[in-house]
Parts: C-alpha cells; sequence; structure tokens
C-alpha cells in the first residue's frame, strides 16, 4: 500500500517535471524570438559609414558593392540608397529567407552592404540578424551601413543619393 | 557629347530619381487625410482642426516608439478634456502585428495604418519615431524625430493647449 503511494507519488512528479521543463523550454523559445540581436553585436570593422558609402557609389571604381535594404517595405518606397534593392526584414524568418534566395547564386567574395535606418541603431531589429545570416552563408566582404539615428537623419537630410519606388 | 554635358545629364537624372526631402517645418500646414482606425472609426485630421494634434508615426517594430506610446496615451487623457488629441499612425507593413500589439498594449487614441503616400506628404517618414505637433489653425508647431525629450515635448504641448482651449 506504501509502495503503491510511493510510486503514484513519483509518478506525479515525474508529469509536473515534464509538464515545467516544456513550459520553460516554451518560455525560452518565446525570449529569444522577441529579443533580435543588437546590432551592437556587429563588429566595427564591418561597419561602413554612410559619408563612405556614398563616396563609394558616386566615384568612378567599379564593381560597386550591392546594396540591400534589410528593413521595411514602406520606409524603403519612399526613399532608399540609389540602386539599393529591398529583400525584407532582418528581423523576420520571412525577410531573412528572401535575403538568403537573393544571394544564393552569388560568389561569396561578391561585396554586399546591407542597411536599415527605420530607427536609432541600438534597437534596429533588423541588421544584425541579417550580417549574421549572410557570414554564415559564408560571405566574407559583407558590410553593413552605420546608420546612428535614423536612414532620414544619417542619409537623407545629409544630401547622399536616393531614390524612391516608382 | 562633351564631358561636361555629360556630367549635368547625370545629375540632372539624379535630381529627379532623389526622393523629394521637403519636411513639414513649423508653421506650415499640415497635409489633411482621411483613414479607418485599426478599431474601424473614420479618422479626418481636418475633423479635429481647434484642437491641438499630436501626430505619431510609429511602428510595432520600433523600440523607442513603443517605449513613448504609454506616455502618448497617458496625454491624451489627462490633456484631451483641454484640447489635446493624439493620433498614431503605424507604418508597419501589415496590420497584423498591430493588433495583436494593441490588444497587449491598448492606447487612448486612435490609430491607423500609413503608408508610403501619407508619409510622402509629410515630407517622407524615413525612420522612426517620428511625430508632428499641430496647433488649431492645422499648422505645423514642431517636428520630433528620433528618440525625443518626452518632457520638452509635454512642455510645449501644455505652453499650446491653452490656444486650444483658453
Amino acid at each position: 500500500m506504501i509502495s503503491e503511494r510511493i510510486v503514484n507519488t513519483i509518478r506525479f512528479l515525474r508529469i509536473i517535471s515534464a509538464i515545467t521543463v516544456v513550459w520553460l523550454f516554451g518560455l525560452f523559445s518565446a525570449a529569444v524570438q522577441a529579443d533580435p540581436r543588437p546590432a551592437s553585436s556587429i563588429p566595427s570593422s564591418a561597419l561602413v559609414q554612410p559619408s563612405e558609402l556614398a563616396s563609394t557609389l558616386r566615384g568612378p571604381s567599379s564593381p560597386k558593392p550591392l546594396v540591400l535594404q534589410v528593413g521595411f517595405r514602406k520606409l524603403y518606397d519612399q526613399a532608399h540608397i540609389l540602386g539599393a534593392e529591398y529583400v525584407g526584414a532582418g528581423g523576420d524568418d520571412q525577410g531573412l529567407g528572401a535575403l538568403r534566395e537573393r544571394v544564393a547564386k552569388l560568389t561569396k567574395d561578391a561585396p554586399i552592404v546591407i542597411y536599415c535606418g527605420c530607427c536609432p541603431w541600438s534597437h534596429c531589429p533588423n541588421v544584425a540578424e541579417a550580417f549574421s545570416a549572410l557570414r554564415d552563408l559564408g560571405f566574407s566582404r559583407v558590410k553593413v551601413l552605420h546608420i546612428p539615428n535614423n536612414f532620414g537623419v544619417d542619409w537623407v537630410e545629409k544630401g547622399h543619393p536616393t531614390e524612391k519606388t516608382p | 557629347m562633351s564631358d561636361r554635358a555629360r556630367r549635368l545629364v547625370a545629375a540632372c537624372i539624379l535630381l529627379s530619381l532623389s526622393a523629394a526631402v521637403e519636411t513639414k517645418q513649423p508653421g506650415e500646414a499640415a497635409p489633411d487625410f482621411s483613414r479607418v482606425d485599426v478599431a474601424g472609426k473614420a479618422v479626418h485630421l481636418g475633423d479635429y482642426r481647434g484642437k491641438l494634434i499630436l501626430l505619431n508615426f510609429w511602428a510595432s517594430w520600433c523600440g523607442p516608439c513603443l517605449a513613448e506610446m504609454p506616455r502618448f496615451s497617458r496625454w491624451q487623457t489627462v490633456y484631451g478634456p483641454k484640447g489635446l488629441q493624439v493620433i498614431g499612425i503605424s507604418m508597419d507593413d501589415g496590420s497584423s502585428p498591430v493588433m495583436a500589439l494593441l490588444k497587449r498594449r491598448p492606447v487612448s487614441y486612435p490609430i491607423v495604418m500609413g503608408d508610403a503616400t501619407l508619409g510622402e506628404e509629410y515630407g517622407g517618414v524615413f525612420g522612426l519615431p517620428l511625430t508632428y505637433l499641430i496647433g488649431a489653425n492645422g499648422r505645423v508647431l514642431a517636428r520630433y524625430a528620433g528618440e525625443s525629450d518626452l518632457a520638452a515635448m509635454e512642455a510645449a504641448i501644455k505652453r499650446a493647449l491653452p490656444r486650444v482651449d483658453p
């Protein structure tokens, strides 16, 4: 009788433990999804400043880097770096999928610049995820445009070349 | 064609491609608009003539925007009876994340979905947050781009309120 109670208690504790583990895993997964990699995780050696990129794009050197906007469509449509392509938000799976697809046929040493500028650098949910994805794919010449405030303040209002989606 | 002429043509092409950067400045008329908010109610900026308007461009992915919204919500409650009307314009690419966010973090003012056209009418919304304070006469009183000093913004609202409701 006593041994049966002990067995039942152990079974009960096992079930509770399993439920707790599943619950904690769910919480952890949610936390991971809610907190995208911060832009500050990008090494400074991988950053390019707006004036430097603008100079490269205006200059006679070729080939020019492929410039990809990894932020949000409504912002891209109003103004983006002259010649930049929109791929999707680096902070979500759909955007990262589009990014992988866009670069699939490029050689690994192709020069690529990614940028977002949706919000202040420390709050950008996109660039670090996109940078990490490209590095994981083996691209060795990936640069991230350092936009301290936002695209409007640090690129458009500085008079660097832009265009809007027709 | 001479080299100089080529450069002139290139400059003209660049200028024609460039996004217009004419942000609405203090004293200029705030562009009117009509939208249906996420709760299904019509929002027409012109209907608020005579009130002080805080027009806030934001998005669910913008950390600084989310930090501001509880303050704006409180201001609507406190200063609404004195003539303030806060209007939120989401620049999210779709309404789903907006609806989900507002379910978790409701606000006391209307939220409408923005688009590139509306952004361009306000001189371009190239980064968030972006907030306009619009006087009772429909003219822009102040423009706050990026992470703003909310104490200064509240002081500006307080100063402007007596003109709305003496």
